[in-house]
């Protein structure tokens, strides 16, 4: 069931980010996994590639539903998760562990500030519905 | 608000996601939509599909008016058989694609889709003529289906061993779990063997929770629509729809235009044929990565403009590959003409495959 590790950071959209020096793991949360579905296709960037915080950088679909990724922060993508791509069902066995999707190499660590941290999530998950 | 069929308490109790569908507040998913899609392949799930219509055309002259209103003939459905048909506008537009049941020449009984329960109770009323009384009956009934490989075993648990003597498009009167005055159908909207039972409303709780006792998972909406998307069954609204035929549809097989009377539509149906096609619904296999979903546009390989749309698309459980259907010019819908789906910008690899596709052996019920 849900449970929303104290050691990452939340994005309202429903991304969380583990920060570890001057970058980031990126993935989604158990909410966001829930709301899906059974997960059948990921698409992520490759490596290299550039976010902006806020816009999109890839996409999870379930048998049923298209949902859009949206960048936590901006920065660059320096490592991809080809495991979550091979296998997407992992994204509703383990959205916090090993479905992990992009490192990324924080452009500006402030952007950082805005995420949510666990306990704020729970309470922004009060408004979302069921 | 949206309606609610007699079954929607069930649903929570059995931990529904409940999503609106056709105005009516329906179950999306229980435990996962590729669980419920496993079920019915491997063993047996339920469905409430009470949202759907009815009605009824009775009198002297009951299948005459239905003839005129129909694409399939009547004359060739005996007593006690259904027949999947399709009605037409002037231009040979699908309003539904509907089932009759034929009682007798004097009563049957017409399963319509959600969308149809007002306007195909009007379109048929209007134009019945004397000698047929069109009688809505759409909230006379609850509607389940009990579909897969264990279904029919399953349902003669509940209604007798006679429901396995009921072939593949008949139907009798029975009772089904204790609850009197059902309409048990040899139907189905998954490629699976199974029923599809009409039964009193107040009786419906009763019957998902026997049928639910004798071991079928409840199945909602998403695998219904996988699990009819891989046998290639079209979807109302989706696929078919008042702009195109049912010849570009794929549903010629349905399409009698030689029946005496003829029906409404059959002109424009015989201008087109004799014209040739210019478009057909195509199945087709995505060989690129990404999921081809509805309103996707649909372009020769290489090419840059779009000749056509994707109606459906969606990961195929039992395949795992993505599979759609989609209308193209005539000489695109060829098996293995290479197509580029535009998802979110980006062409992705399709081609066109046979339907169905997924290929359903014939089963016989085991007694």
């Amino acid at each position: 069931m849900a449970d929303y590790p104290d050691d990452l950071h939340y994005s309202k959209d429903h991304e969380w980010t583990r920060v570890q020096g001057g970058s980031a793991v990126v993935g989604i949360t158990w909410f966001a996994q829930d709301q899906l579905g059974d997960v059948v296709f990921v698409e992520l960037p490759e490596p290299g590639a550039k976010l902006e915080k806020g816009k999109p950088f890839g996409v999870v679909e379930s048998t049923k539903a298209v949902s859009e990724l949206f960048a936590p922060m901006s920065g660059t993508v320096v490592k991809v998760n080809k495991a979550v791509v091979d296998a997407p069902e992992s994204i509703n066995q383990d959205p916090h562990g090993k479905a992990w999707m992009i490192e990324v190499q924080i452009a500006d660590a402030r952007e950082l500030e805005g995420l949510l941290t666990a306990a704020q999530y729970r309470e922004h998950l009060k408004s979302q519905g069921p | 608000m949206a309606l609610r069929t007699p079954l929607y308490q069930a649903h929570l109790d059995a931990g529904a996601r409940m999503v609106e569908f056709a105005g009516w507040d329906m179950p999306v998913q229980y435990k996962g939509v590729l669980e419920e899609h496993a079920t019915v392949r491997e063993r047996a799930g339920i469905f409430d599909v009470s949202h759907m219509g009815e009605l009824t055309i009775e009198g002297p002259r009951a299948l005459e008016a239905a003839q005129r209103l129909v694409t399939n003939d009547l004359s060739k459905c005996a007593d006690g058989q259904a027949q999947y048909n399709a009605l037409l506008n002037e231009r040979g537009g699908v309003i539904d694609d509907i089932i009759v049941y034929r009682f007798s020449p004097e009563r049957l009984f017409v399963c319509v889709n959600a969308s149809g329960r007002e306007k195909d109770f009007d379109w048929v009323k209007q134009r019945a003529g004397p000698g047929a009384t069109v009688s809505q009956r759409s909230d006379d009934w609850a509607q389940v289906a009990i579909q897969g490989p264990g279904a029919p075993a399953l349902v003669a648990r509940l209604a007798g061993s006679g429901a396995l003597d009921v072939p593949t498009y008949h139907f009798k009167e029975a009772t089904v779990a204790g609850a009197p005055g059902c309409i048990l159908a040899r139907t189905g909207y998954t490629g699976e063997d199974g029923f599809e039972v009409f039964c009193p409303p107040d009786q419906a709780r009763k019957l998902w929770d026997a049928v639910l006792a004798e071991g079928a998972a409840p199945c909602g909406l998403g695998a219904r629509d996988s699990l009819r998307l891989e046998v290639a069954f079209r979807l109302y609204g989706n696929d078919m729809d008042e702009e195109h035929t049912p010849l570009e549809a794929g549903l010629g097989w349905i399409v009698k235009l030689d029946k005496p009377g003829g029906f409404i539509g059959a002109e424009a149906l015989k201008r087109q044929k004799a014209e040739g096609l210019s478009r057909k619904l195509a199945g087709f296999k995505v060989t690129g990565k990404g999921i081809a979903r509805h309103g996707h546009p649909v372009r020769a390989r290489g090419a840059t403009g779009s000749v056509g749309v994707v109606t459906s698309g969606t990961m195929s459980p039992v395949l795992k590959e993505p599979i759609g259907l989609a209308y193209v010019p005539t000489p695109l819908a060829k098996e293995g003409s290479e197509l580029d789906i535009d998802v979110r910008g980006k062409p992705i690899a399709a081609v066109v495959v046979k339907t169905p596709f997924v290929i359903k052996e014939a089963k016989k019920s085991a007694p």
